[in-house]
């Protein structure tokens, strides 16, 4: 077995040495900064910390640039037309002490279900949260219970049942942080993300 | 990362090649599939249509005409373009506390890359390979590629 291996990480580096990579960072979806950093066989590293800045390294050569927006886009055309919708996500919000929505948030479910049915393969993650008012425990049951309400709801609207996945966090997540006990309405919600 | 690291962990890469694990973790689902795709599980080839779950140690090969796109169960969007091999050789998530790691390599091809929780919360967790060099992230939407012919 370390034979092998030792002989997979020698094949790995002789290819390696006649591979040219190309990388490239592209703007976060959010606009704040970011970076990728580059590192080396030999432990060097290269940092790209501006959208489109690139590297390119071909036998040892390793060249710093900044690549053109539309360059980029028209190069690399089908890898990013291959790219996946962005998760989608919706906050709703419940009445005090109870697993029964605010109506507003009700109605947010016509949305819900466009965001759903448009996605190819839809998966859907249900997480719910409390407020401080009660014990932990008894939130960590009320988060587990009104994320089980909401997917029971959007089964009811015709939602894939079993593609949904549910959590409750209890109060360990707080929109709003607030001393124990506090009745806050933005923290008795649940968010349902869709991907 | 030191050089005896990275050498530690492409060994324990290639033994995961040999042996895979029992029951391969999920990783992800197929979302996009254009022309040519299939999935290299376990010396089975499968097709690779929206819907496909995607399990740590599968091998995604795109043809000619070919591109896929797969949301990782942490939110990363990684799309692959035509005539690309790219590896799941690692993906490990928990979404209650959102711990994980992942590491995914890129033999050939080209590969884009929009990360997600993991990166977030865990940025040192997760890393891409190509066969010259390990790609860390500081909360990073990118693209690779690599010329030649490595399998």
């Amino acid at each position: 077995m370390k034979n092998k291996s030792a002989l997979a990480l020698l094949a790995a580096l002789l290819l390696g040495a006649c591979a040219s990579e190309r990388v490239i960072l592209l703007p976060s979806a959010d606009g704040r900064p970011s970076a990728v950093v580059v590192r080396d066989l030999d432990g060097s590293e290269l940092l790209l910390d501006r959208p489109y800045a690139a590297t390119v390294r071909s036998l040892g050569s390793n060249r710093l640039y900044q690549e053109g927006v539309d360059q980029t886009q028209s190069r690399y055309a089908p890898v990013l037309q291959a790219r996946p919708l962005p998760p989608f996500s919706f906050t709703l919000y419940f009445e005090s002490g109870s697993d029964r929505l605010t109506p507003e948030s009700r109605a947010q479910f016509a949305r819900i279900k466009h965001e759903v049915t448009a996605r190819p393969a839809p998966e859907v993650m249900v997480i719910g949260h409390t407020d401080r008012v009660g014990t932990r425990a008894d939130n960590d049951a009320l988060s587990m219970q009104r994320a089980q309400t909401m997917r029971d709801l959007l089964v009811a609207e015709g939602l894939l049942g079993g593609k949904i996945e549910v959590a409750g966090r209890g109060e360990r997540e707080l929109l709003v942080p607030t001393a124990d006990e506090v009745d806050e309405a933005r923290n008795r919600r649940v968010e349902v993300s869709i991907r | 990362m030191t050089r005896s690291h990275w050498i530690a962990a492409m060994i324990v890469t290639s033994i995961g090649g040999v042996c895979p694990a029992l029951a391969a973790e999920t990783a992800g689902m197929v979302k996009v599939s254009r022309g040519q795709v299939v999935i290299e599980r376990q010396g089975e080839v499968l097709p690779a249509v929206v819907g496909t779950p995607v399990l740590v140690a599968d091998r995604l090969r795109t043809g000619r005409d070919g591109a896929v796109g797969v949301t990782l169960r942490d939110n990363t969007l990684l799309s692959a373009g035509p005539d690309s091999l790219v590896v799941i050789d690692n993906f490990a998530f928990n979404s209650s506390t959102l711990d994980g790691r992942m590491s995914i390599g890129v033999r050939k091809g080209t590969l884009s890359v929009a990360t997600g929780k993991i990166a977030k919360q865990t940025p040192e967790s997760v890393d891409f390979r190509t066969p010259t060099s390990v790609l860390g992230v500081r909360g990073t939407e990118f693209i690779v590629e690599v010329d030649g012919n490595e399998e």
